[in-house]
């Protein structure tokens, strides 16, 4: 497809670099022309110099002949009047548009025929329920839901006390007595796919799939002890962080916030009035210290820092806080940051990618493209959801009858609502969804591709 | 610095330039040239055995880590290297006896130059008479243009190869024409073969044979000038000449224009301002050298026939010739010279300045007269209505002053040699802007045989930097591109 993005930031770039991968044909506006230039020369990818909410700058990137326009500018305004002059030159265009101002966003998202918007993209909002989704079910590392949120993919860690350390993977069902298969680990840097021989080590990240319900179990029989979160302390008080204590608050978890600008201590004061705001400078310990917060069981840390807020989770851990969350807005070197102690890591920029991702996918499924494609264990495995249509090989054929290639797994096969998890008995039908994991450089892109020729 | 990504791609265009010797090899073969036959196999050999090394080295090149002056050197690199190997045939085939006059006949080829060091090219095998014709053909888009049109060099859809387009298509400022790396290339390369296909059809309809009409119209097409005949195109019929002369300056123009007409943008093409320039400067120097040389021909229209095709082969850097343009009056001979200098249009298969840089130092120019006169006056340099960005200005700026110093630096050198003025200026004039000819001992009618080697391996440098803008060129012979080397 042709895809036109607005703004060449860091979400139009793995925007336009993910989707370039998938095969569309992207052109991106932006009105530096030198981080447009950066893009062109990293991307297969053209560009246009000028506003995307101008007519003759969309007229010049072609705008008649797309098919979608993303607009990722840092500006909502420009965002919504470039989706509404895109949409008015071409009217079968969808458009997407990312919207950060929380006073925009529900508005935006009402009056979408008016703004002619097809998708409304929050990432502050949608990484507030990320962080709320987190400590809700606390634990887990990372979680990434699947066929309608009924399997998910969680990351752990493998202690050296825990019941997990020296397990043969063909006895894990039976140790943490649930249905769920770990379908990738990281250890040591290097990612594998691991088979029934695999035995786990201390250190090793793994990733397990099977039902919410069964991970939950498997997590309280591992005894990582899944205390309700009941106190959440949160450190910047930025957008994100508004959206997260109101969600927090629905949940009955009582939150504190530490901020340094103190009007912007005023304007949450007022606006959560539920909430403890504190107006202090978390890079000093003694403001940390102050507010005992080891009492706390989840810290996260929001600030604009990524560097503070690596430090300050540290911290926290090092306290004893059993929950933490990292955000990191550049979401750079996960390889690096991923073996620090720091919880769970949050990537804003990332979330909102994949998300606009996914919906161009689904745009295209036609030609048996992915429903969801998740990046785990630091972005080496990819772990991915087809619908079988009727092309699909080897319908209603027992797996175990089946030869796929090396470092390729089917995890789950969703029919209807019946959740099967590995096993070489399964088999799937036309209308199921089949998670598989793959390393990164399979190159799976249909269901088909994960079979020997 | 990625050599071993470098190194892959340079045996990737050993494989591509195997393939591009085939059909002259075949009408080697067909003609039972023995000689020619042997040195076709000979370059096929080497080229495979080097490209195959060169791939074996480049095992596990990364793939990720190129940036422009990977793209440049790749670019440098890989044209000696073509040139190296396409010298082999004319050199096995003791058809050129030395290598370095082969050398400097296929640079000139590839770099569609046109120059020679041959006296007499008719008595020459057909299947290296095609093998040099068709080097102009294949160095007017690009080997790499092409290499990039038939595979991805990136890993997955990555957009490094933008380097690669950049370092080896004429211009200031090249960019894609279509999102896709491979697409744009491709668009390229049909629209030039398109208009070669026609090109040829035209020359057929006069009557020419074939294999002449092939020859004649991958000169043109490349803006070359290698002809197959000793006295270039005096010989054939005005009617040829004249769709030379149409050719000429069709290819000459900045194809994204084609692309353009094809899209039916046509409101783009009528007010790209690289394109008047263009036609006026055509206009401008028909007229003038016209009037200054009617005394010379029978009728006006016979002059304005020959200007016409001379302007043409001058400006689109050809150097084909129906007449001497070395007798003409020395006004003419200016303008001819000066047009030599300032060459086509960007994105062409032309060579020279390019008129677009012309534009650019003109509007520069006026724009600090405007500065003298209104000191806080903020100005932009606007071109199609588009404010031009410093770094295109600080690049066109820089590009002459490396091209006055090259040309320089080659001039004295060359003068060693102990030619007249005119003769040591227009050779490296007609080199450095890829034309062919230049005045006087190489003029229309002579030939570069009589330089000494040392002179001829500077014009190779000269034709080389002149085809690649410099830079490519430039950065190889720099020591610290090679200090980073992991």
């Amino acid at each position: 497809m042709n895809i036109l993005i607005a703004g060449a930031g860091k979400v139009g770039k793995t925007i336009a670099n993910e989707l370039s991968d998938e095969g569309h044909d992207i052109t991106i506006i932006d009105s530096n022309s030198k981080v447009l230039e950066e893009a062109i020369s990293k991307y297969d990818v053209i560009g246009v110099v000028g506003n995307s909410a101008s007519k003759d700058v969309l007229e010049e990137a072609n705008v008649q002949n797309m098919d979608i326009f993303i607009a990722a500018t840092s500006a909502d305004e420009v965002n919504l009047l470039s989706t509404i002059t895109a949409h008015s030159l071409n009217e079968n265009i969808h458009t997407i548009a990312r919207i950060r101002n929380p006073e925009y966003a529900k508005q935006a998202y009402d009056m979408r025929d008016v703004f002619s918007l097809s998708l409304v993209v929050n990432p502050e909002k949608q990484t507030a329920m990320e962080i709320a989704r987190l400590l809700k079910y606390p634990g887990f590392l990372k979680r990434e839901t699947f066929a309608k949120a009924r399997v998910e993919i969680v990351e752990l860690k493998v202690l050296e006390d825990s019941i997990l350390n020296n397990v043969k993977l063909m006895h894990l069902q039976n140790t943490v007595n649930a249905r769920v298969l770990v379908c990738a680990v990281t250890r040591n840097g290097e990612s594998y796919i691991p088979d029934g021989n695999f035995v786990l080590e201390k250190g090793d990240r793994i990733y397990v799939t099977g039902e919410t319900q069964q991970l939950h179990t498997m997590l309280t029989n591992i005894g990582i002890i899944t205390m309700p979160v009941k106190h959440a302390i949160i450190t910047g008080g930025g957008k994100i962080t508004y959206y997260l204590a109101e969600e927090l608050h629905r949940s009955n978890i009582a939150t504190s916030i530490i901020e340094y600008d103190e009007e912007l201590c005023e304007t949450l004061a007022s606006k959560l009035p539920f909430a403890t705001v504190i107006r202090g400078d978390v890079s000093d310990r003694a403001v940390l210290d102050g507010e005992e917060i080891d009492g706390y069981d989840a810290f996260v840390s929001l600030t604009g820092m990524d560097e503070l807020n690596i430090v300050t989770s540290l911290y926290a851990h090092t306290n004893g806080v059993p929950q933490v969350v990292t955000k990191l807005g550049r979401g750079e070197a996960p390889d690096l940051i991923g073996n620090m102690p720091i919880g769970s890591v949050v990537c804003p920029k990332e979330l909102c990618t994949m998300h606009i991702v996914r919906y161009v996918r689904a745009i295209q499924n036609s030609k048996g493209a992915a429903l969801t494609i998740h990046r785990i264990a630091e972005g080496n495995v990819e772990a991915i959801e087809f619908e079988v249509d009727k092309d699909t090989k080897h319908i209603n054929e027992p797996l175990k009858n089946t030869k796929t290639k090396d470092n390729v797994l089917i995890v789950s096969i969703r029919h209807g609502t019946k959740v099967s998890i590995g096993g070489g008995d399964a088999t799937y039908d036309v209308g199921d969804s089949v998670i598989v994991v793959a390393q990164k450089n399979a190159a799976i892109h249909t269901l088909n591709d994960i079979f020997e020729e | 610095m990625n050599i071993k990504m470098i190194a892959r791609i340079i045996g990737y265009i050993l494989f591509v330039e195997v393939a591009l010797m085939l059909p002259a090899f075949a009408i080697s073969i067909f003609m039972h040239e023995a000689a020619a036959m042997k040195g076709f196999i000979y370059a096929i050999v080497i080229a495979l055995i080097v490209g195959a090394l060169l791939c074996l080295f480049a095992k596990n090149a990364k793939r990720d880590r190129f940036y422009a002056r990977e793209g440049m050197a790749t670019t440098g690199i890989s044209w000696i290297a073509m040139s190296l190997v396409g010298a082999v045939p004319f050199y096995v085939s003791k058809e050129i006896p030395s290598f370095i006059d082969a050398f400097f006949e296929i640079v000139s080829g590839f770099t569609t130059t046109g120059s020679s060091i041959l006296l007499e090219v008719e008595s020459m095998s057909k299947g290296l008479l095609f093998w040099r014709s068709f080097s102009h053909w294949i160095g007017g888009m690009g080997v790499l243009v092409f290499l990039m049109a038939i595979v991805s060099l990136g890993k997955k859809n990555q957009g490094f190869s933008l380097h690669i387009l950049r370092a080896e298509s004429p211009g200031p400022s090249v960019g894609k024409i279509v999102p896709r790396i491979k697409q744009t290339a491709a668009i390229l390369y049909v629209l030039y073969i398109v208009l070669t296909v026609v090109d040829i059809a035209f020359l057929l309809l006069g009557g020419m044979n074939l294999f002449e009409a092939c020859c004649i119209a991958f000169g043109t097409a490349g803006t070359g000038g290698f002809g197959v005949k000793n006295d270039s195109l005096a010989s054939y019929s005005p009617y040829i000449q004249t769709v030379t002369t149409i050719f000429m300056f069709l290819f000459s123009v900045n194809f994204s224009i084609y692309y353009m007409i094809v899209l039916r943008r046509f409101k783009e093409v009528i007010r790209d301002e690289e394109f008047h320039l263009f036609l006026g400067m055509i206009m401008v120097s028909i007229t003038l050298i016209t009037w200054n040389v009617l005394p010379m021909f029978s009728s006006l229209k016979e002059a304005v026939h020959h200007v016409a095709f001379t302007v043409g082969t001058v400006m689109s850097t050809t150097g084909y010739a129906t007449v001497d343009f070395d007798q003409w009056p020395s006004f003419a001979k200016s303008i001819l010279f000066i047009l030599m200098m300032i060459g086509a249009c960007a994105g062409s298969t032309g060579g020279g300045m390019k008129q677009v840089r012309i534009l650019l130092l003109l509007k520069k120019i006026r724009q600090n007269i405007h500065k003298s006169l209104h000191p806080s006056e903020v100005k932009s340099i606007l071109v199609n209505g588009r404010a031009m960005d410093e770094g295109i200005i600080d690049n066109t700026t820089s590009y002459l002053i490396a091209y006055a110093i090259i040309v320089i630096l080659s001039f004295i050198i060359i003068s060693l040699d102990g030619f007249d003025l005119e003769t040591n200026v227009s050779a490296i004039i007609a080199t450095f802007n890829n034309i062919g000819p230049g005045f006087a001992k190489v003029g229309a009618t002579c030939n570069f045989a009589a330089f000494s080697p040392v002179s001829k391996l500077v014009m190779c440098f000269d034709m080389l930097a002149g085809r690649l803008e410099i830079f490519p060129m430039l950065l190889l012979l720099s020591r610290s591109t090679w200090k980073r080397a992991r």
